[in-house]
């Protein structure tokens, strides 16, 4: 496999609005062809970075490299990028075909080579039939396409996505999902996502980056970033996940540590360094913790707890156990079809463990 | 028993429809009938039926006139237009709490009876008025321009006094604009000129269409503008009208061309209502934002 080429470089990025940091020395570097999403919650910089890189927005200081080349001073209408809105911004007076028609116009491609090219990008978000409709006469699913196919028929070198999907409902939503992971596969172009729907940029981007208040939080893979989350930030962030406190009490050497939790001691594995003494964090994935009822043999250690609420949830089994020191922790268990008797009272007693590894131990944060 | 709201509504509804038929409907039903009627030096009007006042308006003298008065409106209309585009989208430009001023003093000179500043204009116009002077004193002329009473100075007189009318819906289509639809074309490869023409033009043509109407229908009927400003030579259409009520007392003749300039203006609304529904039937923007 070749070595990923940088197509995007942003550098130092800032911007300030009145006493409002929204970008702080921001860094990113985004390769060809790759699927990459900006995640973080509302008023976290993403969409700011969107729009400078879309040029719809000025940078405080920083530059913006595409290919190499600085374009911080190529206004909006002259970069090799598109953008597909959130709104849509799909142009009200003009029907579908003039709408994916216009960048190409604009750029004055010839007349003869836009209707083939706007057909054919109207058949690959397949809508071939719609192009004499006008967008008020088509779904909030049909204008998204539609907003899609007027970006991606100018074959940008990037194209940037703003909360593309936010305003569709969950089946429609997770239906345009793989729709556009397959239409980024089949472009091979460089796809920028924005969203703060952590499930979206799990299931659909190569690499994510995690970012509050202007900053980079965490920056890998989505599998990266949801089993070895960098901070307590990108920890609860993405998907659920269950905070004990503990305390090192022995190190073992080569990032092994004996953890003092809930009264135990457990050898734990941490990325980070810490000495005897260090409060923790050690965090948990629901899925996971394993409940097992108390009366079976239990060869490992492991904590016991009441089970105060059960919640059905069709492929699960949510469990939340209130441990001794008053700490609540979630168990999400699929069902066992082999086990009929497999489900807890309230205020029943269960064993509490995990697969050892499968927790995170992060320096204590409040 | 009929609930508060539902008799409100037939009280409103009622009161305004008393209104209309009695002040509205009647009145042009009487013009419409007047103008089949024979003049009648005893009784203003008499029987029998006929259509003698219109054939007689098909004189070259009167389509002269009807013609004339269509260009200088038409010209004043221009003009206002390329004035009050610019002028409106200034206005929109700014921050939002400046703007009801602006409009505020845009809509100010109304407050003054526009006879008195129709004179005024005669005043600054004159041989003696204050442009002349100007130039003379500082030596660009040596006798006074005929501006007064000249075709110029009835198409600046309609400019000034309905220009507001071309403002104001401009305004209100141009605040209207969502200025996402300018990001998205400009992120599709549209320079200033282009998102000028084929976005902010097209989607503010209600706005342009009444602006233009609103110039338009009204100046052809302005009398008094060319009675102050036009002299004896520079007719509108209304001055035709007033003469043939008032001097020559010809009510029929008269009533036929108040009929043709209703029929006129009617027809341009119907061309401004079909302009509307060009663009009201807007979509592809949903409410969040970018």
């Amino acid at each position: 496999m070749n070595e990923p080429r940088a197509l995007l470089n942003l550098n130092n990025l800032s911007k300030t609005y009145g006493s409002n940091r929204v970008l702080d020395n921001f860094n990113l570097t985004i390769f060809d062809g790759e699927f990459f999403t900006l995640l973080g919650p509302s008023g976290c910089g993403k969409t700011t970075v969107l729009r400078m890189i879309a040029g719809l927005e000025d940078t405080d200081t920083g530059n913006i490299q595409l290919d190499g080349q600085d374009i911080g001073q190529v206004p909006a209408e002259k970069r090799p990028i598109n953008t597909v809105f959130q709104s849509y911004a799909l142009f009200p007076h003009m029907t579908v075909f003039d709408n994916v028609a216009f960048g190409l116009r604009m750029s004055g491609v010839a007349k003869e080579e836009i209707a083939p090219r706007v057909t054919e990008a109207l058949e690959m978000v397949r809508l071939g039939d719609f192009a004499q409709r006008k967008p008020a006469q088509l779904s909030g699913g049909q204008q998204q396409r539609v907003a899609i196919a007027r970006a991606v028929v100018n074959r940008p070198k990037l194209l940037l996505l703003d909360e593309s999907l936010s305003a569709l409902d969950y089946k429609l939503r997770q239906q345009m999902q793989i729709e556009l992971k397959r239409l980024q596969r089949k472009l091979g172009i460089t796809f920028v996502y924005v969203t703060h729907d952590q499930e979206e940029a799990l299931s659909m981007s190569d690499r994510v980056v995690v970012m509050n208040k202007g900053k980079v939080q965490q920056l890998g893979s989505p599998r990266e970033i949801y089993e070895q989350p960098a901070n307590l930030f990108v920890a609860k962030f993405i998907g659920e996940i269950n905070q004990l406190d503990g305390e090192i009490v022995e190190i073992d050497g080569n990032h092994e540590y004996e953890v003092k939790v809930e009264g135990l001691k457990w050898r734990l594995h941490a990325e980070h360094n810490f000495k005897v003494g260090d409060k923790v964090n050690v965090l948990l994935r629901p899925e996971d913790v394993r409940v097992e009822y108390i009366d079976d043999p239990h060869p490992d250690q492991y904590l016991v707890g009441t089970v105060v609420e059960r919640n059905y949830k069709g492929k699960t089994l949510d469990s939340l156990i209130r441990l001794p020191s008053g700490i609540e922790v979630i168990a999400s268990e699929f069902f066992d079809e082999d086990d009929p008797s497999f489900d807890y009272s309230l205020n029943q007693k269960v064993a509490i463990k995990w697969v050892p590894g499968w927790e995170v131990v992060l320096p204590y944060e409040v | 028993m009929k609930s508060s709201a539902g008799q409100f509504r037939f009280w409103a509804i009622g009161l305004a429809s008393v209104w209309l038929t009695l002040f509205v409907f009647f009145p042009n039903l009487l013009v419409i009938l007047t103008s089949f009627l024979t003049r009648d030096p005893q009784a203003t009007v008499s029987l029998p039926i006929n259509a003698d006042s219109y054939v007689r308006t098909l004189d070259l003298l009167y389509l002269q006139v009807l013609w004339d008065s269509l260009r200088m409106s038409l010209l004043a209309m221009v003009f206002c237009l390329v004035v009050g585009y610019p002028f409106a989208m200034a206005i929109v430009s700014l921050p939002k709490r400046w703007q009801p001023v602006i409009l505020f003093l845009v809509i100010l000179p109304f407050w003054t009876n526009s006879l008195v500043r129709t004179y005024a204009i005669q005043f600054i116009l004159g041989n003696q008025g204050v442009i002349n002077k100007a130039l003379l004193g500082l030596g660009f002329i040596d006798k006074p321009l005929q501006l007064l009473y000249t075709q110029f100075a009835v198409i600046l007189g309609l400019c000034y006094i309905l220009l507001p009318f071309m403002v104001l819906p401009l305004y209100s289509a141009l605040e209207k604009l969502d200025v996402r639809l300018h990001h998205a074309a400009k992120d599709l490869g549209a320079g200033p000129l282009s998102r000028f023409w084929h976005i902010t033009v097209p989607l503010t043509s209600p706005g342009i269409v009444a602006g233009c109407l609103m110039v338009l229908l009204p100046a052809m009927g302005m009398f008094y503008i060319s009675d102050l400003l036009g002299g004896a030579k520079n007719l509108l259409l209304g001055n035709v009208i007033k003469t043939q009520f008032l001097h020559t007392r010809d009510w029929p003749f008269g009533s036929a061309f108040s009929v043709i300039l209703i029929v006129l203006l009617g027809f341009m609304l119907w061309l401004y209502f079909r302009a509307a529904r060009f663009v009201s039937k807007q979509g592809g923007l949903n409410g969040s934002d970018f």
